[in-house]
């Protein structure tokens, strides 16, 4: 069974972020990018599925301009057999992804799409179900374990409410959650292996993809600061306080 | 005039909070709200949608596939709903909306918001990116607005409406490829730091493992999880998967008691998105009281136990 | 714990992508191409990325990059600021200063035909040129030891990965790699955690003045537009350190870079005496002087970082080369601190040691020696004349303050070209010139304001710094007891206020005061290393791709 897993080139999670002042955006230049921690936990659970001999093949695909391709070299390292890379230079939203990567989830007759529930940068949590929607499939997010029986899926899901299992045919969806696995670290050897491991390079037009409209963002601003509440003195006036707020 | 679709959230025949916040929400775009109800049996949970303030009309699906919440088994019923004249479609930003709102999105063929968290018009909206360490203001193109809510930026509406109840059928086909298996609360005795709603971190002002028992008590008389400031990691008092900030975990808990923490930034930063932030601590000059919403200065070996007993 | 480690063999193995480490890399790939031979050359960084760890900065002379890319400019390199004016003034007071006239500005201090750059983006663009070229370079590892056999450098050990903070391991455990080479060059940078022992196991120092150093704490603000003169170097000595004394040495540095942003730092010599001395303290009110404060007025600081520098120069160089190694850079010490530049001193001496690899290894050579043709390239290159007329200047200063020891050395640069008659040595390391608390004045520094002047926490959450939680501390300490009972009563513990970072604290809870080390803010200054009075410090390398974050430093 061949597995395809989404990652996408992020500011690094350990990047302070910085907002530009003329409100244009935030800094990305110059500064750090990674692979999307939840896309690390995908690959990850891609590659130990592939050790349980659940999945034979694993292929990493990514959107994005040149410098995705180190996105790619990081999904190889972790154990991917081969990448195909969407190059785009330009910004693409969440449905625009997904039309992409249905494309290619369709070419390649995979049976399990795994992703990381969001990318910490537009913070979205869209792509996966927007996936599974346009190939009227199933999707299991947020999932903390994963058990893959013949063509089907069990799924724990961590939700509001406590742990959901879902049961769903595949193909489907899978969007991982921080508890789903700790990725492992990348070794050496397979850093150097990973340069020779092969990246076929696509575009929209090869997939046949026609990039949806977009939101325009049109502001971009800090948070605002949080500002000194009240003072009070004693921890009755403390539990009042609370109460009035309907805390307590 | 826009037309708002509520998709709501509902467990055991009980309506979500969160549906009350996302009126809130759509009644900052203006126009009929309606809400949609989709159960096995919707009566009970389209009554209390009924009550909310703002709302004209609740629609009230019933169908057996629906007995449990499945996004994959929702949203074709959605679009079909949506499509009659609907200019928004609103859903709560809980793990159930997440979970739904992109699916009904690419069925309209529609971009989604997500994470609305202050509404200019129609069609501009506040959300957070880089978890929340940047606000963007977005204009979504044309098409239905599918979008989720975040509820901690808006107060829940009032339950003193009568909306009318109409029951719809729906000719949409159900998939069948995603079954619903069951549901577990979690099992810990402590509710997990990351999800809870309730949190009290303490400092290395607690000056050893054994006196984090003040907190441990305190947090298990509330219902809270409990967290630590990397100082106190770094001393040793506690294990550093409880650690609050920077590197550690971003919470967003309802309320956070911050005990014998001064208030580095680091720490500033993985509390930013608290509701309400107490600060406990001995020193009035501490950073921490610069943003907290109450603060009291005082020992904290006296007064966490004192608070342990009254609440 | 004996493991299993997998072993890659290399001609070349560089420890750390820095402008030396890069500089030997991409020579040693142009002189395999030139001669139509393959060198395999693998180049290992700890920090999480190329330029992660690169602090400077920096008015760049472009020497030496002129040599390794003449072509540097179609190449995209980021030179974008020429220097377009240089002021040097004299800090009397926290309101008073004078400008020194251009006139009797020393040569060395000429900065016409220099660039304002980001070293660290340098760097980025070095590795992309050395990537380009087929050398292998991997950030994130960490070079943890040295593989020495018979007495000969086989290469370097890179750090074990997936161990808990007891030093057990982690269900994720990871061996570190050994990778081995012919030669092996070590480009650590100042300090190096290796170079250190490399230097003491073959007594490369044993006919070198004792290494001096300095620390460096460096902003960058975005200020308005009204107040940025782009390309316009302003450099300073005196307030808030000595200007006729010798206690408190050191000079600061304010760059106009490009887009609206200000390069602004302070250098503070090592050899301090007052151990009540703060050098983040001294920074922080440093920007308030009337001179600093008409830039930085109404802008947001958006970067802080901290290093330290090698300043002795000439006369501390140890030997450089040793059997299968050598080193280069600041690992060696080749900044010229009258020119306060080392990063074009540091890529000749990188390749310096390249084109003497190059020419062992090309024609036939196993590796494994000591190459001497390295010192012999040395000494008959332009930067062993640069270094040379430049020996005295840090002495000078030592000895007779930044205002006697800068005259002097204006007639020793403008007058004697570099070259008086005689050399002037200083040696007294730097972890022995503090004098006793009790001996010394307090020094009570202003509370900041949030606007010009910062505390160091908020400082060190701009550099980005992370790591690990859960790993051994990589700050050991030989002897446990030293900070409490001796550093403590004796220097009031000097590593609370020289660290940069907050890493070190006495903290006291009732029970008596505690050594507390808060080894997830370190910031990879290697201060601490230097400046214990105990020598009790011992800096070695974390986890790999722990530590700071830099962008554009």
């Amino acid at each position: 069974m061949k597995a395809l897993v989404s990652v996408k080139r992020v500011v690094d999670y350990n990047v302070r972020i910085q907002v530009k002042s003329d409100g244009s955006g935030v800094v990305t230049d110059g500064v750090k990018h990674s692979m999307n921690p939840f896309d690390e936990i995908a690959m990850e659970e891609a590659v130990r599925l592939k050790e349980k001999g659940k999945v034979t093949e694993i292929v990493a695909v990514t959107i994005g301009g040149a410098k995705n391709e180190e996105t790619l070299r990081t999904a190889l390292a972790f154990g991917a057999d081969r990448a195909i890379h969407v190059k785009e230079e330009g910004e693409v939203q969440p449905l625009t992804a997904a039309k992409a990567f249905a494309a290619v989830l369709k070419k390649e007759e995979a049976k399990l799409f795994l992703a990381g529930k969001q990318a910490i940068d537009d913070d979205a949590n869209q792509t996966g179900q927007m996936v599974a929607a346009l190939l009227d499939i199933a999707q299991a997010t947020f999932a903390s374990k994963v058990e893959i029986d013949g063509d089907k899926a069990t799924v724990t899901r961590e939700i509001d409410a406590g742990l959901e299992t879902l049961e769903v045919d595949l193909p489907a969806v899978i969007t991982t959650d921080l508890r789903l696995n700790e990725p492992r670290y990348l070794k050496l050897p397979d850093i150097m292996k990973a340069k020779k491991k092969p990246i076929e390079a696509v575009s929209f037009a090869d997939l046949g993809v026609t990039p949806a409209a977009g939101l325009k963002t049109t502001k971009t601003v800090p948070p605002p600061a949080r500002s000194k509440g009240i003072m009070v003195k004693t921890t009755d006036e403390l539990v009042e306080a609370l109460k009035s707020k309907g805390l307590l | 005039m826009s037309k708002i679709l509520i998709v709501a959230e509902h467990a055991e025949g009980k309506l979500n909070g969160g549906v009350a916040k996302t009126v809130a929400a759509a009644k900052g775009v203006g126009g009929e709200i309606h809400v949609a109800v989709f159960a096995a049996d919707a009566a009970a949970v389209a009554e209390q949608a009924a009550k909310l303030d703002g709302v004209t009309k609740v629609l009230a699906v019933n169908n057996a596939a629906n007995a449990n919440p499945v996004a994959a088994v929702l949203a074709p019923q959605i679009v079909e709903v949506a499509s009659g004249g609907y200019t928004h479609v609103f859903v709560p930003g809980t793990t159930f909306g997440k979970d739904l709102a992109p699916r009904i999105a690419a069925k309209l063929d529609v971009q989604q918001v997500s994470d609305v968290m202050a509404v200019h018009g129609p069609n501009s909206f506040d959300r957070p990116i880089y978890a929340g360490n940047a606000i963007t203001t977005v204009e979504t193109p044309a098409g239905t607005v599918v979008a989720t809510v975040r509820l901690a930026s808006f107060q829940a509406v009032g339950a003193g409406g009568s909306a009318s109840v109409e029951t719809v059928s729906v000719g949409a086909a159900v998939p069948t490829h995603t079954r619903y298996v069951k549901l577990e609360a979690q099992k810990s005795e402590r509710p997990d730091l990351q999800s809870a709603a309730r949190v009290v971190s303490g400092g290395r002002a607690l000056g050893s493992s054994e006196n984090f028992k003040v907190i441990f008590d305190f947090a298990d008389k509330i219902g809270a999880g409990v967290g630590a400031s990397r100082a106190a990691v770094d001393s040793g008092y506690v294990p550093n998967d409880m650690q609050v900030g920077q590197t550690g975990k971003i919470i967003a808990p309802e309320l956070y008691f911050a005990v014998g923490i001064s208030g580095a930034i680091q720490h500033l930063a993985g509390i930013k998105d608290a509701r309400t932030i107490v600060a406990i601590n001995k020193d009035p000059e501490a950073p921490i009281f610069e943003v907290a919403d109450i603060g009291l200065v005082g020992d904290l070996f006296q007064v966490v136990p004192e608070l342990t007993g009254k609440v | 714990m004996s493991v299993e480690r997998d072993v890659m063999e290399y001609d070349v193995v560089v420890v750390g992508a820095g402008p030396s480490g890069l500089s030997t890399a991409c020579r040693l790939k142009q002189l395999a191409e030139a001669a139509g031979k393959e060198l395999s050359v693998c180049v290992v960084e700890k920090g999480s990325e190329v330029g992660a760890h690169i602090l400077s900065g920096a008015v760049f002379e472009p020497r030496a990059l002129n040599e390794l890319f003449p072509d540097w400019k179609e190449r995209g390199a980021p030179l974008n600021v020429p220097v377009s004016g240089d002021d040097i003034y004299f800090f009397r007071s926290e309101t008073a200063a004078f400008k020194m006239p251009h006139l009797f500005v020393p040569k060395t201090m000429h900065n016409d035909g220099n660039y304002i750059i980001s070293l660290a983006n340098l760097c980025r663009w070095l590795g992309q040129q050395a990537e380009g070229m087929g050398v292998e370079i991997y950030p994130g590892f960490a070079a943890q030891t040295a593989i020495i056999e018979d007495g000969v450098v086989k290469g370097i050990t890179v750090g074990d990965m997936g161990v808990n903070r007891e030093g057990e391991h982690k269900p994720d455990f990871t061996p570190g790699m050994e990778l081995r080479a012919k030669y092996t060059v070590f480009a650590e940078g100042c300090r190096g955690h290796i170079g250190k022992q490399l230097i003491a196991q073959y007594a490369l120092a044993q006919d070198a003045d004792p290494q001096h150093y300095a620390i460096g704490i460096k902003e960058i603000w975005t200020v308005p537009e009204s107040q940025h003169k782009p390309g316009l170097v302003v450099h300073g000595a005196g307030w808030p350190l000595d200007l006729t004394g010798t206690s408190a040495l050191g000079g600061s540095f304010l760059y106009h870079f490009e887009n609206n942003q200000v390069l602004v730092g302070l250098i503070v010599d090592l050899s301090y005496t007052n151990p009540h001395l703060s050098p983040f303290d001294e920074f922080q009110r440093f920007k308030h002087h009337p001179v600093i404060k008409q830039y930085l007025d109404g802008g947001t600081r958006t970067s802080y970082g901290a290093r330290a520098i090698c300043k002795g120069g000439f006369n501390s160089l140890p030997k450089s080369v040793f059997p299968g190694g050598m080193l280069v850079g600041c690992d060696l010490g080749t900044m010229n601190f009258a020119k306060i530049k080392g990063n074009h001193t540091a890529m000749k001496s990188g390749m310096l040691a390249a084109e003497a690899i190059a020419e062992a290894l090309l024609a036939g050579g196993e590796g494994g020696d000591t190459l001497d043709s390295y010192p012999a390239k040395f000494k008959a290159s332009w930067l062993y004349d640069e270094l040379y007329r430049s020996r005295n200047f840090g002495p000078l200063l030592h000895k007779f303050g930044a205002l006697v020891g800068g005259a002097l050395n204006y007639i020793e640069q403008n007058w004697f070209g570099g070259k008086f008659p005689f050399t002037v040595h200083d040696l007294k390391p730097d972890h022995a010139t503090l004098k006793l608390a009790s001996a010394s004045s307090k020094i009570t520094y202003p509370k900041p304001d949030g606007k010009l002047s910062f505390d160091k926490l908020s400082s060190v959450f701009l550099s980005s710094t992370n790591h690990e939680e859960d790993q051994p501390v990589h700050l050991t300490l030989k002897d446990a007891d030293i900070p409490i009972a001796k550093n403590l009563p004796m220097y009031d513990e000097p590593a609370q206020r020289y660290c940069p970072a907050g890493v070190y604290e006495v903290v006291d809870e009732g029970s008596g005061p505690r050594f507390q080390i808060n080894a997830q803010n370190c910031v990879h200054c290697k201060t601490c290393d230097i400046k214990d009075p105990a020598q009790n410090i011992n800096w070695v390398a974390p986890e790999g791709g722990g530590g700071p974050n830099y962008a554009n430093m």
